[in-house]
């Protein structure tokens, strides 16, 4: 047989762009930023640990996203996560906490779920509403206070704690990232979603039941996004309506940066976990340089804009 | 209207066709799209369905691979008679079909592609079998002589003929006793055409029946053992192609003699 030459993937500058970008990035705050504390391990872990929840989104948003759908409702679902335990906790215990902001996630995640893929509405829309309408209940669950977490084991479990001497939140993040990365790329599950995102209709003359798969990865966004509630509120010590509304962009731009297909049927969750990290990165670097709010808000949008553009450069299926 | 019956040219070792239709009739409302159609195929022949546009190939596909039920009519598989809820059904009772749109994942490998909604996966967590799916997959594409790069080949990085052959290197792995090919080389070159050709003919010494609709009669004539022709749903006849000509299936295919 001969071998023909294909193109070969394993020298896709595309496929290294979040890598490269990373370490460029890394590069410069490193030398610019050396006196003003950037390389102090207190610095860089606090990175991970701030990025943890929107890693967490991204992980989730990868297999929307990589089934050829969206979600732009998690910031939305993270916060009536977070607000939902939080409520809870103060009259009943943890573990009833948790189940309720878990449960939030996974029962919004089903609500948008079930009219992209069984009533058949673009799921662009869908979540554009339900963003809105979630937000909203947010704010008028608890009349736009904040409630106090204040149960130390939940705090210490998804906020301050740790374990090993490794902070519980880089354990959620690494543990998230992994069972990600596994169910994604060596799971029967994780095929059918590329396939579905790839070509539904060949998935479904294939056998695969698409509009379950659909579903699926809605309700994992929310699962993802109601874990990223817990973890916001156990580092913050309480839970309010803005939690998760910034992370929107920041983490589509990770996901996407780190090369899952806007389109579908292609993508990484490791690639998620180190656009996540770079965005953090990003992020703390121009606070230590100083920059005033909105100056961040014009470098991060132009630097989020050429990654994105050169991530989807050539790819435009 | 002749009525096919089961000639015994080829090989006699099997007198139970593998595929029996009898007198199949599909109507949608009160159109009628198949009239009474019979047809028997053997196991290693290759029957092509001819006629115009609107003649009722695809309708015929169409039931035989699952997608519609005849509204009357009987279809047999391997003498026993079926019943087709759905495509997933018929899929396994081992029919394949390769579509005029390939139905291929492009941004996946070719091995993924192969094991499409049917991934060997082991344990608790049905894990994915990559090598198992490759190695089938390369001893599968080497046997065929489909010129892929490897079994880890993007789809997309493929050739129009390599696709293609990636659908009928699928089908043929499948497909236990029928492959149904909705014209296989309409969207490719001539070099391609070629190419693919000699695959479905290289298709007949794994004792699969083949139910071939093809627009090209020279395609139909270098293919097939048999030519069964449709004329708005109306069963014309069915020819050896070793007996007739291009003309008779000609004037068959238009009624104009």
């Amino acid at each position: 047989m001969t071998k023909l030459t294909s193109p070969n993937q394993w020298l896709d500058p595309k496929r290294y762009v979040v890598y490269l970008g990373f370490v460029l990035i890394f590069a410069f705050f490193a030398i610019t930023l050396a006196d003003d504390g950037f390389l102090t391990t207190r610095n860089l872990s606090n990175i991970v640990l701030q990025t943890a929840p929107a890693t967490i989104m991204a992980v989730g948003f990868v297999f929307v996203l990589s089934a050829g759908e969206i979600d732009l409702s998690f910031g939305s679902i993270t916060a009536v996560s977070a607000l939902s335990a939080a409520v809870i906790m103060q009259e009943h215990s943890m573990l009833a906490g948790i189940a309720a902001g878990l449960g939030a996630g996974l029962a919004i995640g089903w609500f948008n779920g079930v009219m992209v893929a069984y009533l058949r509405l673009p799921s662009f829309l869908v979540t554009l509403a339900t963003l809105g309408l979630f937000a909203g209940i947010a704010r008028s669950m608890t009349n736009l206070r904040s409630i106090p977490v204040v149960n130390d084991t939940f705090t210490g479990i998804f906020g301050s704690g740790s374990l090993f001497g490794i902070p519980s939140l880089i354990l959620w993040t690494l543990g998230a990232v992994i069972v990600g990365h596994v169910i994604y790329r060596e799971s029967r599950f994780g095929a059918h979603v590329l396939a579905t995102g790839d070509n539904a209709n060949a998935a479904q003359v294939a056998g695969i039941k698409v509009p379950r798969i659909r579903l699926a990865v809605l309700m994992a966004s929310g699962f993802c996004a109601g874990l990223a509630g817990l973890l916001y509120a156990g580092r913050i010590q309480a839970a309010k309506y803005t939690l998760g509304e910034s992370d929107l962009m920041i983490v589509i731009a990770a996901v996407i940066v780190g090369g899952t297909a806007l389109n579908g049927g292609k993508g990484s969750v490791v690639g998620a976990l180190v656009g996540s990290l770079m965005m953090g990165m990003l992020n703390n670097g121009l606070i230590l340089m100083g920059l005033p709010v909105s100056d961040q808000m014009i470098v991060r949008g132009l630097i989020i804009l050429i990654a994105v553009a050169i991530s989807l450069r050539d790819n435009t299926r | 209207m002749t009525r096919s019956t089961a000639h015994n040219e080829g090989p006699k070792s099997d007198h139970t066709p593998v595929l029996k239709l009898e007198n199949i009739h599909k109507s949608f409302g009160g159109v009628v799209a198949v009239e009474d159609f019979s047809l028997q195929l053997k196991a290693g022949e290759i029957v092509a369905l001819v006629g115009d546009n609107g003649a009722g190939k695809s309708t015929l596909i169409k039931i035989v691979s699952g997608v519609h039920s005849p509204t009357h009519g009987t279809i047999s598989l391997d003498g026993e008679t079926v019943t087709f809820a759905d495509a997933s059904t018929a899929r396994s009772q081992g029919i394949e079909v390769v579509y005029q749109d390939l139905a291929l994942a492009d941004l996946q490998p070719v091995y993924m592609n192969l094991f499409l909604g049917r991934e060997a996966v082991y344990g608790p967590l049905k894990l994915l079998e990559r090598k198992k799916m490759m190695s089938e997959t390369q001893a599968l594409v080497d046997e065929l002589d489909v010129r892929i790069p490897s079994a880890k080949a993007i789809i997309r990085d493929l050739s129009g003929g390599q696709r293609q052959g990636v659908a009928i290197a699928r089908a043929t792995h499948w497909a236990t006793k029928l492959i149904l090919l909705d014209e296989p080389t309409a969207a490719l070159g001539v070099a391609e055409t070629a190419k693919v050709e000699k695959i479905i003919a290289s298709l007949k010494a794994r004792n699969i029946a083949i139910l071939i609709i093809s627009h090209s009669l020279d395609q139909v004539f270098r293919l097939s053992d048999r030519i069964c022709v449709l004329r708005r749903g109306v069963q014309i006849g069915v020819k050896e192609t070793a007996k007739t000509s291009k003309n008779e299936i000609v004037s068959m295919i238009t009624g104009v003699s």
